[in-house]
């Protein structure tokens, strides 16, 4: 994968950190108005990476969570254990 | 219902082939206070929680730990894959290459394999609750062992990562014991 691929997969992987901390945070403060307004803007930002990365490089999830226009390319290497950062 | 996710939580890389640290790494993998006992345990006590924000923290700290379980399978696959057949030996992992060649299997660190015996699920969310805190802080213990034997900075990178969920796990766990105090308590008196 070119380097541009990669720094947008490095940027899904840190905005989703982002949400993953934040969902875990919100779980036991539902009430908390400015980590749910965080998350949102995290949540969104993730949703605009994730698109952008997909059309460019393949579908990220399965079960059709991801479209796959054009061509199957959820078979595509590598898969995460082969990928050298 | 889970969705995969075709991506690491967080980077991985390893600097060189080093079995002798693949032996040790294994143990957050299949280990008594490793990855997949921590995901399993979670979500499995989850059924039994009686308030809504228990059942998140338990549904989603379990998933958490399966992306944890596969960046210490990728730290693994990635430190024995290109190991020399001398260096597994010298390691003293032959024992493991007898049975499983460099393949992924659940082990500690000395081989012996997974068993659910290494997690409870009580009914009492109390209990699983205290049972969950000290598995967040045995698994912090055992990724401080390994930063202090591993000799890759690389992956001591990831080791850290992983070291610094386990405080915030332990953080969002006492937290939800204290929202199952608060919910048994007025119980009590209604
Ligand atoms: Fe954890």
């Amino acid at each position: 994968m070119d380097p541009q691929g990669l720094n947008l997969l490095k940027k899904i992987m840190a905005l989703e950190f982002t949400c993953i901390d934040f969902n875990l945070y919100l779980d036991t403060h539902p009430d908390d108005r400015r980590a749910l307004a965080e998350f949102n803007a995290a949540s969104d930002a993730l949703a605009a990476a994730k698109k952008e990365y997909e059309t460019l490089y393949g579908p990220l999830t399965n079960f059709g969570q991801s479209p796959s226009p054009q061509a199957w390319r959820w078979i595509d290497d590598p898969w995460p254990w082969e990928r050298t950062f | 219902m889970w969705i995969y996710e075709k991506k690491l939580q967080y980077p991985v890389r390893v600097s060189r082939p080093n079995p002798r640290l693949a032996k040790v790494v294994i143990t957050q993998y299949g280990g008594p206070d490793g990855e997949l006992a921590a995901s399993l345990r979670y979500l499995t006590q989850r059924y039994t929680m009686p308030i809504p924000q228990a059942k998140a923290v338990l549904t989603d700290i379990g998933t958490e730990e399966l992306a944890h379980m596969e960046i210490v399978a990728t730290l693994v696959y990635n430190l024995i894959k290109d190991a020399p057949l001398e260096e597994i030996k010298r390691a003293g992992l032959e024992g493991y290459y007898a049975d499983h060649d460099r393949a992924l299997y659940f082990v500690n660190a000395e081989g012996a394999p997974w068993t659910a015996a290494y997690i409870q699920s009580k009914g009492d969310p109390v209990t699983d609750l205290h049972e969950n805190m000290a598995a967040e802080q045995k698994a912090r213990s055992t990724y401080e062992y390994l930063i202090q034997l591993s000799d890759d900075p690389d992956v001591s990178d990831t080791l850290k990562f992983l070291r610094e969920r386990e405080v915030v796990h332990f953080q969002r766990f006492g937290e939800t014991l204290n929202l199952v105090h608060e919910y048994l308590e007025r119980k009590k008196y209604y």
